[in-house]
């Protein structure tokens, strides 16, 4: 399959140049010199031609041969994806390691799937019926949690002719034959192929109205995010982006999750792989590995697979769309990405534009964040791709083109904010300088299946933390004793809020993760706190009543103290909330 | 003779050009990337040097030791077909090596076990141990509030004229696990310091007794710039064939990564490479985890490398390019503030900035303390209202405030005085940091601990 189709001419770190090329294509695969090291053509001019190299390339000399199939950057898919780790161009990295050592050596070239895995497939078709590229033609339960639907590749349809009886394959196995319209018969196998930068094709875009539901209290009922929607998470350095991330992929209501660790540290791979298969699913009472796959490109991996590892995984998570299941990708960090595009551009010579970053920057991530959506399949079944995409601003400046550009494109930012982190305000969302525009899409859900008030008890609450934003400018010069007590209500609700409602420790066996029913109990008293202590104060009672009331610190640990299975107990708190008050309103009346 | 063997030993007369400490020659057979030449100087002295790019019969070697007195006609170059190796042993313990692992303490160069790489290879995620096991250091802003555990890399971000020496120092005497009495092994790597900042950490090893176990790597200040490049590596490699052949423990002191990234910017600039912040060159941040990454711990494997590098933050700026990239692939970082130097509290850790990753997995229960992760967490929300507290106070006066503040104000201070301050010999168990930290918390009233359970106040509060 492969044929020598130049020479290596220069070498300069990752990029390599190459002379007396024939029959290269654009965004060919290539292997370079003796080690054969992976690589991608970036450029062609007339017989010579640039190559982005995968692995690392010391050691490589020019005059040594470059090979070529002749076909892009593509990904396997089929069963044996999920609970997979792989690098960023989908080697799978614990196959590496049983094959050499605990180091990543170059040159190593492993299938992405186990191919000699016998699956139990089950056929969904009968021959003589028409299909086209998209629909099912098999399954195979790939992990008690997913159900891997095999589907006629895109571009094929005809009749089907033959198809093969239920029972044990692996993943090269032809499962039916379909007659196209030419007359000629093409075989359909349990996995594909698919180049990595081209989109998988879809029947049409349908809009966004259910939210990714993600346990978390500051996203669910303030910044929310559709399925199918996108977010960035801008932070600086210890904001706690990885720390959303995992949350994220741990709790959040998606069927299947394709983690990116795009340029970060290698522990924190070691820490997912060690933890996801322990943590149970608190919907599908299953481990999360089983509705995980995992890309790892770690900062000190080659710095041309880190490119092309959001690639791979939205390859991935667009395959499973396509089965009709709901995939939510998170890319740690985007700016990695965008600093390895940088690099591989300034290698090339390019001419930079804002901070040198190539001038196609805003082109590649909108290309990236616009293969998310809420899909009708080929195949007519609904499915749909979220992205959370975190960013990682050099100085924490949101100003810098990453953040810039990335906002552009998407709709919804949790911006993370320093100071929240620094008092280890956890997770450290930003009230006022994150926003999401998914809040309307949404709100039909919320209020058909938890009460008409939704919308409001959210409105209100922005209205407060709003309000307190200002206030906070007069205490910072005089301090809190001036406000009137109807001000300082504000203060001390918002402080209420932001203690018991919006920190959230990821780490606690209870608050790691809040249903949304708790999270609107626990939005409806601390409300109410506001309403009926705002009350007490307008018939004459002080701040100093209210705040002593015993019930606050029943409110302040409610997080904590009540299970996501018995949130009937906030009604008592509710009640004795309630009580309290009214004990405080006798007195004045 | 092999190929490889003919073409190591062709001698090439005379170079193109000499730019800095660059030299370009042409003519020669096709040598790979990254790979090692030999540059002898007209006198016969040779110096080591990477090739940076290389085409069809000619080559950019960047040269170690400087280019200093080399002629275009006179220079001859060898190739030697492999990277940068440094010979390894257990024979390196108590022994002085320059940037390229050469030894310059005046003995003969140490036996070699194995020749490996300098450049090191990734390690495979999926072969590596989460690190988890508490290093106490008996400093308790460390211990209590930026837990270290073993194969963490931690560094300090300082500036210049603080105490960030003498902590280090302290914390290679004072670090031990509780329960093993394994100590570790250090190997440091000086780039670009002063010679009495060499002097005081030998000395203090000296003192300590642990010189026997340490393993150093010096490119002093007036060295050349250039071999700043690879100390850090040749450290690191020593350091990887001693956690990850022999399974000890090692400690690497990197120190000063400032003057590394210096010296990065410096060959990029000569290289008229497109910059990006500062002059820094693009790749800075793989260039900085290529060396950071090369810490923790491999599973089936005892031992384990935990980093330290030191880095002076220029003009005491965080978001400078060499803190801000190191802190994105560090796992925290423990920051020294002027104002608490200026009044005299050792070590001026900053309270709330400071901030270690792998704490979470290495406290509580059978590792330090059932109550270490609220306690922790309950002094970085006090302190961060302090902070609010103070800024108020140098407003409206603190006569002014709230007795709620004015009770602040006094556990901001019994804070940085009982906590945060302690002896420069002073070795606090884990128990004694966490029970002054009780002891400063407990002035506040019962209802502003709210991140501390039930059970805990019930067990700690006022006791």
């Amino acid at each position: 399959m492969l044929e020598i189709i130049g020479k290596v001419d220069k070498v300069i770190g990752p990029v390599v140049h190459a002379r007396e090329i024939d029959k290269a294509r654009m965004l060919d695969l290539v292997e370079v010199g003796d080690y054969h090291l992976v690589g991608e053509i970036v450029k062609l001019d007339r017989d010579r031609a640039v190559i982005q190299v995968y692995e690392d390339t010391t050691g490589l000399a020019p005059g040594t041969n470059i090979y070529s199939a002749g076909v892009p950057l593509s990904v396997d898919l089929g069963p044996g994806l999920i609970g997979t780790i792989y690098d960023g161009i989908q080697r799978p990295l614990e196959v590496i390691r049983d094959s050499s050592d605990q180091y990543i050596q170059k040159g190593i070239h492993v299938s992405p799937l186990d191919r000699e895995k016998k699956w139990q497939y089950k056929p969904s078709l009968a021959p003589g019926i028409g299909v086209s590229g998209g629909e099912i033609v098999g399954t195979v339960q790939e992990t008690v949690l997913i159900e891997h639907k095999v589907l006629i590749p895109p571009g094929v349809a005809g009749k089907v002719t033959w198809v093969i009886d239920e029972g044990e394959y692996n993943v090269d196995e032809t499962v039916a034959t379909v007659e196209n319209s030419d007359g000629d018969s093409v075989a359909v196998k349990m996995s594909q192929r698919w180049p990595v930068r081209k989109g998988r094709p879809v029947r049409e875009r349908k809009p966004l109205s259910i939210p990714l539901i993600t346990g978390q209290r500051v996203i669910d009922t303030l910044f929310p995010v559709a399925k199918g929607g996108t977010v960035v998470v801008p932070g600086g350095f210890g904001t706690g982006k990885t720390m959303i991330q995992h949350a994220l992929s741990k709790w959040s209501d998606a069927d299947l999750i394709v983690y990116i660790g795009c340029g970060e540290r290698g522990n924190e791979m070691t820490d997912v792989l060690i933890e996801f298969p322990k943590l149970i699913d608190p919907r599908s009472k299953r481990p999360i590995m089983e509705r995980t796959i995992l890309i790892a490109n770690t900062s000190n991996m080659p710095v041309a697979a880190r490119e092309a590892s959001i690639y791979t995984g939205i390859t991935i998570a667009e395959y499973y769309r396509d089965q009709g299941y709901h995939v939510a990708i998170m890319a740690d960090s985007t700016s990695r990405w965008a600093e390895a595009l940088r690099e591989l551009s300034g290698r090339m010579e390019e001419m930079p534009a804002d901070e040198g970053y190539p001038a196609y920057l805003p082109t590649r991530l909108a290309e990236f964040y616009e293969r998310a959506g809420m899909v009708q399949t080929l195949g007519g079944d609904q499915g749909s791709i979220s992205i959370v995409g975190s960013v990682s601003p050099p100085g924490g400046d949101f100003s810098e083109p990453v953040t810039q550009h990335s906002k552009r494109f998407v709709r919804c930012t949790w911006a993370l904010d320093r100071q929240l982190a620094n008092a280890r305000h956890y997770p450290a969302i930003s009230w006022l300088d994150s926003y999401s525009e998914y809040v309307e899409e949404i709100s039909g859900w919320w209020e058909e299946n938890f009460g008409g008030e939704w919308m409001d008890l959210r409105r209100r609450i922005m209205d407060l933390l709003q309000n307190e934003g200002k206030l906070q400018q007069v205490v910072k010069l005089v301090g809190p004793d001036v406000l009137p007590d109807t001000q300082r209500i504000v203060l001390e609700t918002c402080t209420m809020f932001k203690n018991a409602f919006l920190q959230q420790n990821s780490f606690d066996k209870i608050d790691m993760f809040c249903v949304p029913e708790k999270q609107v109990k626990m939005l409806q008293v601390i409300l109410e706190f506001y309403d009926l202590g705002l009350e007490n104060i307008n018939k004459g009672a002080t701040i100093h009543q209210i705040k002593k009331l015993e019930v606050t610190s029943d409110i302040m640990r409610m997080k904590f103290s009540v299970g996501n299975d018995e949130i009937e107990k906030i009604d008592e708190i509710r009640d004795k909330l309630n009580r309290s008050m009214q004990r405080i309103a006798e007195m004045f009346e | 003779m092999t190929e490889k063997n003919l073409k190591q030993a062709r001698e090439y007369v005379g170079i193109s050009q000499v730019a800095g400490p660059l030299v370009a020659v042409k003519g020669i057979h096709n040598v790979g990337y990254n790979e090692l030449a030999e540059v002898i100087d007209p006198d016969g002295n040779v110096r080591l040097g990477s090739i940076l790019e290389c085409s069809e019969g000619a080559a950019v070697i960047q040269v170690f030791e400087g280019t200093s007195g080399l002629s275009i006609p006179d220079t001859r170059i060898r190739f030697r077909g492999e990277p940068l190796t440094m010979g390894v042993s257990g024979e390196l313990f108590g022994r002085v090596f320059n940037g390229l692992g050469q030894p310059i303490d005046g003995g003969p160069a140490p036996r070699a076990e194995m020749n490996m790489d300098v450049n090191g290879l990734p390690i495979n995620p999926t072969a590596r141990e989460y690190p988890r096991k508490f290093i106490q250091t008996g400093i308790s802003a460390i211990d209590g509030m930026n837990t270290l555990v073993r194969g963490q890399k931690l560094p300090i971000f300082s500036g210049t004229g603080l105490p960030h020496n003498r902590i280090v120092a302290q914390i290679t005497r004072q670090a031990k696990i509780i329960g093993e009495d394994t100590s570790f092994a250090v190997v440091f790597a000086a780039m670009g310091i002063k010679h009495d900042v060499a002097q005081y950490f030998i000395r203090n090893f000296e003192e300590s007794g642990v010189l026997e176990k340490v393993v150093l790597f010096l490119n002093l200040a007036d060295d050349p710039s250039v071999e700043r490049l690879v100390t850090p590596r040749t450290a690191l490699t020593a350091a990887e064939y001693l956690a990850f052949t022999m399974n000890m423990h090692v400690l690497v002191i990197l120190t000063d990564m400032t003057n590394y990234c210096e010296s990065l910017r410096e060959i990029s600039t000569i290289r008229e490479e497109i910059p990006s912040r500062k002059g820094y060159p693009g790749y800075l941040y793989s260039d900085l985890s290529n060396i950071y990454e090369r810490a923790g711990m491999i599973s089936g494997i005892d031992g384990s490398i935990t980093q330290m590098p030191i880095l002076t933050m220029p003009n005491d700026d965080i978001s400078h390019p060499v803190p801000d990239l190191s802190g994105y692939i560090t796992e925290g970082q423990i920051v020294l503030e002027r104002d608490l130097d200026h009044r005299n509290i050792y070590p001026p850790i900053a309270g709330l900035p400071s901030l270690s990753r792998l704490m979470k997995d290495g406290i509580g229960e059978g590792m330090t303390r059932e109550d270490h992760a609220h306690v922790a967490s309950q002094l970085f929300a006090a302190y961060s209202h302090v902070k609010d507290v103070r800024a108020l106070a140098a407003v409206i006066g603190a006569e002014e405030l709230t007795p709620l503040d004015k009770v602040y104000l006094e556990v901001g201070d019994r804070f940085e005085r009982e906590f945060l301050s302690q002896g420069e010999y002073e070795d606090r168990s884990i128990t004694e940091t966490l029970d002054i930290g009780w002891s400063v918390i407990s002035h506040l009233p019962k209802e502003e601990l709210y991140r501390i359970s039930e059970e805990e106040l019930n067990k700690y509060y006022g006791k």
